[in-house]
């Protein structure tokens, strides 16, 4: 597989979001607004990628039993360092994620392509699918929290464009799950064409 | 690929593992210390200057014990004259803990409030943070007017369909204004040398005693001691 398929299966085939359905939590709890959920897909997307290859690097060192272990202290790493580099110079953004940055550690998303892929490949195709499935999981928060922005406050990114409130619903936890359920309807619709 | 797992591999894997991380995160942590925390002290500054009159010098920290409970505040002033004081006072709102930084005038009026922090509904109780809201105590005075909403007999408009939160908010304030008073009673109940021992007069005798408060060597002895608490 050349290394431009391994970051598109991320986007479509392999999407995290709508195809593999892996780390719910944090889709349905920070989308509520488009900022939001390309905030937590990109931080996601950083610990992804430097896991990844960090994993992909000292597999074959890593005795076979202990590897999950081993697995959760690199990625735990990298979250704690993306964690006080957030507080330090982006303080606004640190906030509204809040308890969901530590929670990047049990992202099965993460853990997951450790063991399914990064254990198995070079970095550097470690590196490429962690870019790959960062980016569709960065891409279907942005698109779940853009809908949900739009329905619910009637703003785009922060910019408002319908005065008042919207249909508060959709900004609420049963919004997320709506929102969601449609989308990948949409998705597999889309995508099951071809 | 993978190596053959044996105790003492597996051992000196995750100890090495752990070992490395761990000095990593470390250095990583000294390097962050510093902005992380002028982050902090920005964010409180930013929220102090909002609440409070125009001052010039470093707000005062201090704190100041109401009812058992403390709190934390600022007292800010402007060529040497207390202009107001910036109170962190909290309730429980209808999602969490609502943390609302009040500002106080030196004459008791409730100048600018700001919320802290907040746990509540996105698009009902988080309204409270908009100026629609907030804007109405701008220059409130809980001493002439009741902190409550209407519907409680106050002269507070509650944000639609969020009365839990609109009383909390008031609560908040009640707390912040009950802090004021201490503070505030602190400062009249000050004595001629300054002393006051935990909100009481330890009586005047400027003329007997020169710069010492009280003419009991005993209460005087307390007072030095509290003298601290005092503010200026």
């Amino acid at each position: 597989m050349g290394k431009f398929q391994l970051i598109t299966k991320g986007l479509v085939k392999e999407n995290p979001t709508f195809v593999l359905l892996l780390g719910m939590c944090p889709t349905l709890a920070t989308t509520t607004s488009a900022i939001n959920g390309m905030s937590m897909g990109l931080a996601t997307m950083f610990v992804l990628i430097l896991s990844n290859m960090a994993i992909s690097a000292i597999a074959g060192l890593i005795p076979d039993k202990v590897r999950i272990p081993a697995y959760i202290v690199v990625i735990a790493t990298f979250v704690t360092l993306l964690q006080f580099v957030m507080q330090a110079y982006t303080p606004a953004v640190y906030e509204t994620l809040g308890l969901f940055i530590p929670l990047i550690v049990v992202n099965c998303i993460v853990l997951g392509r450790a063991e399914a892929f990064a254990n198995k490949n070079s970095v550097i195709d470690s590196a490429c699918d962690g870019i790959g499935i960062g980016l569709g999981f960065t891409l279907s928060l942005t698109v779940l929290g853009l809908v949900r922005e739009i329905l619910g406050s009637g703003s785009a990114f922060g910019f408002k464009f319908i005065p008042g409130d919207g249909v508060l619903c959709f900004v609420l936890a049963p919004g997320a799950f709506l929102v969601l359920g449609y989308l990948i309807v949409v998705f597999r619709k889309l995508t099951s064409k071809k | 690929m993978a190596v053959k797992s044996s105790f003492k591999n597996m051992v000196l894997c995750l100890l090495v593992i752990c070992l490395v991380c761990s000095a990593l995160l470390a250095g990583v942590y000294a390097l962050t210390k510093a902005p992380i925390d002028a982050a902090a002290a920005a964010k409180t500054n930013n929220a102090i200057a909002q609440v409070v009159p125009d001052f010039d010098g470093e707000p005062v920290m201090s704190t100041v014990q109401v009812a058992g409970k403390d709190y934390t505040y600022y007292t800010v002033s402007k060529g040497g004259q207390v202009t107001g004081y910036a109170i962190q006072a909290s309730s429980s709102g209808f999602g969490g803990a609502l943390n609302v930084m009040v500002g106080m005038t030196a004459d008791g009026e409730i100048f600018n409030t700001s919320v802290l922090s907040h746990s509540e509904t996105p698009g009902l109780g988080a309204k409270c943070t908009e100026p629609a809201f907030a804007d109405q105590f701008k220059g409130f005075n809980p001493f002439q007017k009741k902190l409550a909403v209407k519907k409680d007999g106050g002269d507070v408009d509650a944000i639609t369909a969020s009365t839990i939160t609109s009383r909390a908010f008031c609560v908040a304030l009640e707390n912040a204004v009950a802090a004021y008073s201490e503070i505030a009673g602190a400062q009249v109940q000050e004595c001629c040398g300054g002393c006051s021992g935990e909100g009481e007069c330890c009586g005047c005798c400027k003329e007997e005693a020169g710069d010492g408060c009280c003419s009991s060597e005993d209460t005087c002895g307390q007072c030095a001691e509290s003298a601290e608490n005092v503010i200026e």
